[in-house]
C-alpha cells in the first residue's frame, strides 16, 4: 500500500509541469493513515452528531407518525403541522436559524452544557437538534409507512386479548414495522453522516470543517478533499455493514427468512455468489 | 388428544360451572356502516357452556356481531353484556358512551377470539404467541405462563412447534395455535369467526376437532361457521342471520329437519 502511495507521489511529482497543479499526496496519505486529532475529532462528531441526531429523529419519528394516525384532532393538526414545516424549509435555513436566530434574539443562547463528562458547546447542541427535528419529519412518514403495512388483524387480535392501542403499537405492530423500516432508515442514516458536513456553517468542528479548514491552510483543495470524500465512503461503508446485519437479526419470523437472505459480499456489491444448495423454502 | 389434568381445564376455563348463569345478554342492538343498517335489533342470550352456531349467508352481518361482543366494531345502540359487564360503554342518562380504553381491554381478557385469518404474531414463536398476553397483560410470571402455554400447546396437539415461527406452521397448525393463545388468557367466553373459512379443506377437521373438544370441556363459544357438521354435532343451538336480523333460531335438529323460514330452507340447500 505504501509502496503504491510513493509511486503516484513520484508519478504526480513527474507529471507537473509548468502552470499545472502541484500535488502534495503526503496530505492526502497523511490524513487518510497518519490523521492528526483535530481530524480525529472531526471524526468523532460526524459520527457522534449522526447517531445522536438519527436516534432523536427517530423517536420523533415514531410520535410524529402515531400523530398523524391519532383520532384525536390536536394531535394530527400537531403533527402534520410539523412534517409539513420541517420537510419544507431547507436544513440550510433550520440550522443557521435555531443557531444565530434563537440566540441573536435571545430566546435561546445555546449555553454549552457537560453531559456524561462531555463538553458540549453550543453549536454543537444546535446543530443536534436542527439535525434531528428535521429528520423527525422525514422519519414520521417512514414509520407511518411502516405501520400502515402492518395487516389491521394485528392489532385486532392484540386489542382482543386485553392489549390497549400502546401495549399493541409497542410489542406488537411496531417490533413488526421496524423490519419495513430499516431499509429506509438505513438510507436516512448513510444521508445523515453526510449531511453533518452542513454544520460547517455555524462552525461545529466537524470532519468537512477541519478538512475544509486544512485546504484553506495549506491550500490543497484537491487532496485534502479528496481525503474527506475516503473518510465519508468509510463512514458510510460502516454504515452499510452494520445495516446488513440488523436486517438479517429483524428477519426472523419472516416467511423465507435465514438461510436465503443474501450475504454481506453480495449486498456490499450486488452480486450474489452462487451456493451449492438450491435454496428451497 | 389425550386427557387433561383438572387444574389444566381450569386454566382453560373448562371446568364446570352452574348452567345458568349468563354469559352473553345482547339486546336489541343496531349498527350502521354509514347509512348501510347491518345489525338490526340483534337480541341473543349464550348461558354459560353453551355453544352456539350462527350461520347464514355473507353479508349478512354474522361476522359483525361476534365483533362487537368484544367490541372490535361499535354499536349505535342496544346493550351487550358479558358476565353482567355492560361492553364497550358506560351508559349515561340512558346514553350510550364509548368507555375508557383501559376498561374496554380489560373486559376484552375474558372474551377469547378465534379469528379467520388466525392473525398470529409473525415476530413470534408459536410459544412466545401464547405467553404474550398473559405475561404482559395479566402480568403472570414467564415460568408460569410458559407452563400453561406448553400445556396448551400440547393440548391442541403442537406440543412439539413451541420453537416455531407461524410462518414455519401450515394454516391448520396456526389456527391450533391462535386458539391456545386465546385460551391462555383463561376467557369466559369464546368467539370463533369462520376459523376454518381461510383453511384447505384437510385441515379444517384438525381445528373442528380441537374445538369440538374445547365444547364438550365446557367452553362457553359463539362459533360463526359454514361447518354445518360441526353445527350438527356439537351445536346446542343454531341461530339464523340474514340481512341484519336473527330469522330464526332452534336446535340443530330442528335445522336439519324441520326449518322453516323460506330464506333458512334455501340457504341451507345451497351449504348442505
Amino acid at each position: 500500500m505504501l509502496v503504491g502511495a510513493l509511486a503516484v507521489v513520484l508519478l504526480a511529482g513527474c507529471a507537473s509541469g509548468e502552470g499545472s497543479y502541484q500535488y502534495h499526496w503526503p496530505y492526502f496519505f497523511n490524513s487518510i493513515f497518519h490523521p492528526d486529532d483535530q481530524i480525529l475529532y472531526g471524526l468523532w462528531l460526524t459520527l457522534s452528531i449522526s447517531i445522536v441526531s438519527q436516534l432523536i429523529g427517530v423517536v420523533l419519528g415514531v410520535f410524529g407518525a402515531l400523530g398523524k394516525m391519532a383520532k384525536f384532532l390536536p394531535f394530527r393538526l400537531l403533527a402534520n403541522f410539523y412534517i409539513w414545516f420541517f420537510r419544507g424549509t431547507p436544513l440550510l435555513v433550520q440550522i443557521t436559524f435555531f443557531f444565530f436566530g434563537l440566540s441573536v434574539a435571545k430566546i435561546y443562547t445555546w449555553p454549552p452544557i457537560d453531559l456524561f463528562g462531555l463538553h458540549i458547546e453550543g453549536e454543537i447542541q444546535a446543530g443536534i437538534f436542527a439535525l434531528g427535528v428535521n429528520e423527525g419529519a422525514y422519519m414520521s412518514e417512514i414509520v407511518r409507512a411502516g405501520i400502515i403495512s402492518i395487516d389491521p388483524g394485528q392489532l385486532e387480535a392484540a386489542k382482543s386479548l386485553g392489549m390497549t392501542y400502546a401495549q399493541a403499537m409497542w410489542r406488537i405492530i411496531l417490533p413488526q414495522a421496524a423490519r419495513v423500516i430499516v431499509p429506509p432508515l438505513g438510507n436516512e442514516f448513510n444521508n445523515m453522516l453526510k449531511t453533518t458536513s452542513l454544520l460547517v456553517i455555524i462552525s461545529v468542528p466537524e470532519l468537512y470543517t477541519i478538512f475544509s479548514r486544512k485546504q484553506g491552510q495549506y491550500f490543497a483543495p484537491f487532496e485534502f478533499f479528496l481525503a474527506a470524500a475516503v473518510w465519508y465512503l468509510l463512514l458510510t461503508t460502516l454504515w452499510s455493514i452494520v445495516q446488513a446485519w440488523i436486517e438479517r437479526r429483524l428477519g426472523k419470523g419472516a416467511a423465507g427468512a435465514s438461510a436465503n437472505e443474501p450475504g454481506l459480499a453480495s449486498r456490499l456489491l450486488g452480486y450474489r455468489w452462487r451456493t451449492s444448495g438450491t435454496g428451497v423454502r | 388428544m389425550s386427557t387433561i389434568p383438572r387444574d389444566i381445564l381450569g386454566a382453560i376455563g373448562g371446568v364446570p360451572k352452574p348452567p345458568s348463569e349468563v354469559v352473553v345478554q345482547a339486546t336489541d342492538v343496531n349498527k350502521w356502516f354509514g347509512r348501510l343498517h347491518v345489525l338490526r335489533g340483534i337480541s341473543m342470550t349464550v348461558k354459560r357452556q353453551e355453544v352456539v352456531v350462527v350461520i347464514g349467508a355473507s353479508g349478512s352481518g354474522k361476522t359483525t356481531f361476534i365483533r362487537c361482543i368484544n367490541h372490535l366494531e361499535k354499536i349505535q345502540s342496544g346493550r351487550i353484556f358479558v358476565n353482567g359487564h355492560l361492553i364497550g360503554y358506560r351508559e349515561v342518562n340512558g346514553k350510550l358512551v364509548e368507555d375508557r380504553e383501559s376498561n374496554i381491554a380489560r373486559q376484552r381478557q375474558e372474551i377469547g377470539m378465534v379469528f379467520q385469518r388466525f392473525n398470529l404474531f409473525p415476530h413470534k414463536t408459536a410459544l412466545e404467541n401464547i405467553i404474550e398476553a398473559p405475561v404482559h397483560v395479566r402480568k403472570i410470571p414467564v415460568a408460569e405462563a410458559t407452563e400453561t402455554a406448553k400445556a396448551l400447546l400440547a393440548r391442541v396437539g403442537l406440543a412439539a412447534k413451541a420453537d416455531v415461527y407461524p410462518a414455519q406452521l401450515s394454516g391448520g397448525q396456526q389456527q391450533r395455535v391462535a386458539i391456545a393463545r386465546a385460551l391462555a388468557m383463561k376467557p369466559a367466553l369464546m368467539l370463533f369467526d369462520e376459523p376454518t373459512s381461510a383453511l384447505d379443506p384437510e385441515m379444517i377437521g384438525e381445528v373442528l376437532e380441537v374445538m369440538k373438544e374445547l365444547a364438550r370441556e365446557g367452553m362457553t363459544m359463539i362459533v360463526v361457521t359454514h361447518e354445518m357438521g360441526f353445527a350438527r354435532e356439537v351445536a346446542d343451538r343454531v341461530v339464523m342471520m340474514d340481512e341484519g336480523q336473527i330469522i330464526e333460531e332452534g336446535t340443530p335438529e330442528h335445522f336439519f329437519t324441520n326449518p322453516q323460514q323460506e330464506r333458512t330452507k334455501s340457504f341451507l340447500s345451497k351449504i348442505l
